[in-house]
């Protein structure tokens, strides 16, 4: 971004840097919840570390065009995304054509079954799904979908915020939400009764 | 609630995500709230929903290395 101009007074210059000093520590506040999303969007931890230092670094070059008071949270990952999107992701694999669960309870009615006690609480349940497969459910989500989730589901965006971040209709938010979290489980359900 | 034309459970069941996401009417979510409290079976079943999305963030969540946060320190404007 541009310096100020040359013939800016002591005081304006004083008060450039106090702002300057103030975005960058407040962006800085936010850097662990840039770097779990940028994780999550990168096939490697060098990959995210790549990604988060580059959203930094322009967002530090383009500090001028944050409007103070408005959203640095939602502005940072706008970044993130955006050169998530620049740095091009890897060949899509076709997404699974095979039917979704259209049931939402579904998850809990298949780990239910396979665990055989209908008296086991819903934490016993939970217990069934493995870390690793959730890591591996996610990263095999189709990248439109797996941005939707991460953003609410980690960053705890609202659907606003997420449409916003990603330049996309609150509805198409709302739709890749909800397919992206049903395919996420129908994986882990796979995988959890497999194992067990 | 209207009429008998349909399942409570399988209405609250729809409910789910958007009483979790907390984007509900206000008249909608007292809806879901009334059956949850006379319905053992739907009230497992978002009480498992609520587990399910903590197991999932921190299964997802890796914490940032303190290299990586001093690199980025790095790259403020000197002063």
């Amino acid at each position: 971004m541009s310096e100020p101009k040359p013939e800016s007074s002591p005081r304006q210059l004083a008060e450039d840097a106090r702002d300057r000093v103030r975005f960058e520590e407040e962006a800085l506040e936010l850097s662990d919840q840039v770097y779990q999303v940028a994780r999550r969007l990168s096939g490697s931890r060098e990959e995210a570390e790549d990604l988060v230092q580059d959203t930094y670094a322009r967002a530090f070059r383009a500090w001028r065009s944050f409007q103070p008071g408005t959203n640095l949270r939602a502005w940072l990952f706008r970044i993130l995304t955006n050169l998530n999107i620049d740095r091009g992701r890897k060949i899509q694999r076709t997404p699974d054509q095979q039917p979704l669960e259209e049931n939402d309870y579904f998850l809990y009615n298949r780990l239910e079954e396979s665990t055989g006690d209908g008296n086991a609480d819903e934490q016993r349940i939970v217990e069934r799904l493995s870390q690793n497969d959730a890591v591996t459910a996610l990263a095999d989500l189709p990248h439109d979908f797996r941005d939707v989730v991460l953003l609410v589901d980690l960053a705890d965006f609202s659907y606003s915020d997420a449409a916003q971040i990603l330049g996309i209709p609150i509805g198409t938010v709302m739709s890749r939400l909800h397919r992206g979290r049903r395919m996420l489980k129908q994986d882990l359900a796979e995988s959890a009764v497999e194992e067990s | 609630m209207s009429g008998f034309a349909f399942d409570p459970c399988e209405k609250c069941e729809q409910m789910m995500q958007p009483f979790l996401d907390r984007v509900l009417t206000e008249e909608e979510r007292l809806e879901a709230e009334e059956h949850l409290a006379g319905c053992a079976y739907c009230a497992k079943r978002y009480r498992f929903e609520a587990e399910f999305r903590s197991f999932v963030r921190l299964a997802i969540s890796e914490p940032m290395s303190p290299e990586l946060k001093a690199k980025l320190s790095a790259l403020r404007t000197p002063l």
